[in-house]
């Protein structure tokens, strides 16, 4: 439908046909117009129900109706999406990604889990590229200091290993972390390869970024992934928002992962519990003397195992 | 599937959220619940930061003639306290999500309230009398030298300035793993109901370590959790019946003679979808926010985002009665979801006679339906507008077309300023209105209005 070779932006979707538009007549241009535009509106609305559900994590424990709300839309659109064969190609471009990504293993770390980023990130923030995600388990500030405890810790919903991303499948629940496509399915075979490479962080700067790191290297993924144009312009959010969040990892996308994490107590080892009672320093509600003892007695131990 | 030629939505572009430049309030002051008591004489709040505030009307009859029942407060206390959950390394919210008045069966009011976690039960009593001429003690309360005690005495109660006091008889704690959103006192007057997320709990006003769990709608695997419990109520007659609300639009009428688990519902009511509206907001539209027994006990009125249905007891597969609050949204909705404003709870409720149901929307507005007339009226709760005895002017929100003078357009609507929360005295035609951290009362009639 469109030449060869042309990389096109959306914009030129949106003007006159580039040459060799002359073959194409008026009504499957205006369809294919406004499939585009719902395909769009789709994508969009994609990237902000995922973005909500990351933002779900906060200090207070998330709204359950409205994360059960939000997970529900994407699901929608995953199947939609799946239906449409806009999924696989979006599939197909992660598994190149990660085939990218597992080359550089020793930079992986295990899914970390930390509740309040903004906390995190004014405290003792290692620039280290953890990925930063939600809920349940507990702060983790002392974690991420000492990197060799925290790859152990697997205070996790669920532990993403390095293979995980593969797992993210239509036919599963995950959601694929890194989905941006093309603006439709029907793209020219030719210009297949420029969208699996291109393809994870189409969208604004900030969105690719926040993509990349979603195969779980972030500066890995902006190696193979290079820089994009703007493919659409989808409401971009708010790129303070984008910053924050410049750190998620891959299973964020992982509904199981919000929803369970949301509610459960997390199965955590000794490790971790002793890490979690030691790191409640700023809890701003009295507790009783003795639990404090307890905290000050486990911050000692901890100190000692960790051996700072 | 849907039709790939339907558009989404037609407006992507942000609505205006600017919060009030003044901003005097404090978070903690933002009103989340109001509720009358059974007799309409008290009428409790809730806010963000714990409290509940008492107001009592005053005794008519006075000289003035315009001074026919104000309420002004009888009492403030702090009810709940922000809690920390150290298991989760999560803040537990103070903010009181319901308060529910038991019937009045003594001299004091009792009412429970309720936060994201834990149910209390308070006593709201009245002191006017205090005892005097203690034996051993003097009038300061010290201990007098008993060797000036010549002869004994009898204390009398002599009469005091009306003091109010507040004090917490039972707390009904541990029983929830999830937000708790509704509490409902039973008919039977014994037991009351606590529901959250996923479960719903049977407690006995007397007993606070134990309750029975009823409902559970949690599944095996929270991965395949789709629905949960948005609002649940007792019957107002039969003390065997409870509905809840779901978050796919349904409600689920159960019988607890049936089966100690109300898993298996008696009714289930819905609506089926109408496919030419459909979007991807559907379901999130369709989502119940409120849920309340009419006082018949023979209707539900329930509040989802963009409509109030009234439903029949006895006809499950439709509402009797759909009232648009404000459609004019619903070419909105992305923009909405997008500032969350799309999850916004609403509540609805009844009037004494079952004729009028109210509920409020965005810019302070609030909408009341004639069941009989089938006419409605748009009014606004804001200083402005609400001077002393001044009569409500109502308001229309023009969509485009024909505007009049005073008519607002939707593109200027105040998200921000939602009311969510309404209460409708038991008998009379007296409302209280939450407006973000301001209470409205409106009257019938001689219309006084009060500014909380």
């Amino acid at each position: 439908m469109f030449p060869k070779g042309t990389k096109r932006k959306f914009s030129d979707s949106r003007e006159e046909p580039v040459a060799g538009g002359e073959d194409v007549n008026q009504s499957s241009l205006a369809a294919v117009r406004m499939l585009s535009s719902y395909s769009l509106q789709r994508q969009s609305l994609l990237d902000m129900s995922l973005i909500k559900l990351q933002l779900c994590h906060m200090l207070v424990e998330p709204n359950l109706c409205r994360s059960v709300l939000i997970a529900n839309t994407v699901r929608q659109i995953q199947e939609e999406m799946t239906q449409d064969g806009t999924w696989q190609i979006m599939t197909q471009a992660l598994s190149a990604a990660n085939a990218a990504a597992q080359c550089s293993a020793d930079r992986l770390v295990a899914t970390e889990v930390l509740c309040r980023q903004t906390e995190a990130a004014q405290g003792e923030q290692v620039p280290k590229p953890f990925p930063v995600v939600g809920s349940e388990g507990c702060p983790a500030k002392e974690v991420l200091e000492e990197e060799a405890a925290a790859a152990e810790v697997g205070m996790t919903m669920s532990t993403v290993s390095p293979q995980a991303p593969t797992s993210y499948l239509p036919g599963t629940f995950g959601m694929d972390p890194c989905w941006e496509e093309e603006e439709t399915g029907e793209d020219d075979d030719d210009e297949e390869e420029e969208e699996d490479s291109e393809e994870c962080g189409s969208g604004s700067e900030g969105e690719e970024r926040e993509r990349d790191s979603l195969v779980e290297d972030t500066r890995t993924a902006e190696q193979v992934f290079g820089t994009f144009e703007i493919k659409n312009p989808a409401p971009s959010p708010d790129p303070a928002l984008e910053e924050l969040f410049s750190d998620v990892d891959a299973s964020y996308y992982d509904l199981d992962t919000v929803l369970t994490g949301m509610q459960s107590v997390p199965k955590m080892g000794p490790y971790d519990l002793l890490e979690s009672l030691s790191s409640h320093g700023p809890s701003p509600l009295s507790s009783s003397t003795s639990c404090r003892s307890d905290l000050n007695e486990l911050d000692h131990i901890m100190e000692i195992i960790v051996g700072s | 599937m849907l039709n790939p030629i339907q558009v989404l939505c037609s407006d992507i572009t942000s609505l205006s959220l600017e919060p009030e430049p003044f901003a005097s309030y404090t978070e903690a002051d933002i009103i989340s619940t109001v509720e009358f008591n059974h007799t309409g004489e008290l009428l409790a709040t809730g806010d963000k930061g714990g409290r509940v505030v008492i107001f009592q009307r005053e005794p008519e009859g006075k000289t003035e003639p315009f001074s026919q029942g104000e309420y002004n407060v009888y009492n403030t206390f702090q009810s709940h306290e922000p809690e920390f959950d150290y298991l989760k390394s999560l803040e537990i919210e103070e903010k009181i999500n319901k308060i529910r008045w038991l019937p009045q069966q003594n001299a004091a009011h009792f009412l429970l309230s309720t936060n994201d976690k834990t149910v209390k039960l308070w006593k709201v009593s009245e002191r006017d009398k205090r005892p005097e001429g203690y034996n051993l003690k003097d009038e300061e309360g010290r201990m007098k030298n008993l060797s000036t005690v010549t002869s004994l005495q009898v204390p009398v109660l002599k009469p005091m300035d009306l003091m109010v006091e507040v004090s917490p008889r039972r707390v009904f704690a541990n029983a929830h793993t999830y937000h708790v959103n509704s509490i409902s006192v039973n008919s039977d007057h014994e037991t009351y109901m606590s529901a959250d997320d996923l479960r719903i709990n049977l407690w006995h006003l007397g007993i606070t370590n134990r309750s029975f769990n009823i409902v559970d709608i949690k599944p095996v695997n929270m991965e395949d959790l789709t629905e949960v419990i948005t609002a649940a109520e007792f019957h107002p007659h039969h003390c065997n019946l409870l509905v809840y609300s779901s978050s796919k639009g349904t409600l689920r009428l159960c019988d607890m003679r049936e089966a100690a688990l109300c898993d298996k519902h008696s009714k289930l009511f819905e609506e089926p979808e109408d496919p030419s509206n459909r979007s991807f907001f559907s379901e999130i539209i369709s989502s119940v926010s409120d849920v309340k027994f009419s006082h018949s006990g023979r209707y539900l009125l329930t509040r989802d985002y963009l409509t109030a249905k009234v439903w029949d007891l006895n006809m499950e597969n439709k509402p009797l009665e759909i009232y648009q609050v404000h459609e004019y949204l619903r070419s909105k909705l992305c923009s909405l979801y997008e500032n969350d404003c799309i999850f916004d709870k609403f509540e609805c409720v009844w009037n004494g006679s079952d004729s009028v149901i109210m509920t409020g929307a965005y810019n302070n507005f609030f909408r009341m339906f004639d069941r009989n007339t089938n006419r409605d009226v748009t009014l606004e709760a804001s200083r402005e507008s609400s001077k002393p005895r001044a009569v409500l002017k109502p308001r229309r929100v023009c969509q485009g077309g024909k505007r009049r003078k005073d008519d607002i357009s939707v593109d200027s609507l105040d998200f921000t300023k939602k009311i969510l929360h309404t209460a409708w005295h038991p008998t009379e035609n007296i409302i209280a209105i939450a407006a973000t951290n301001n209470l409205y009362i409106f009257q019938d009639k001689l219309n006084q209005e009060m500014h909380g």
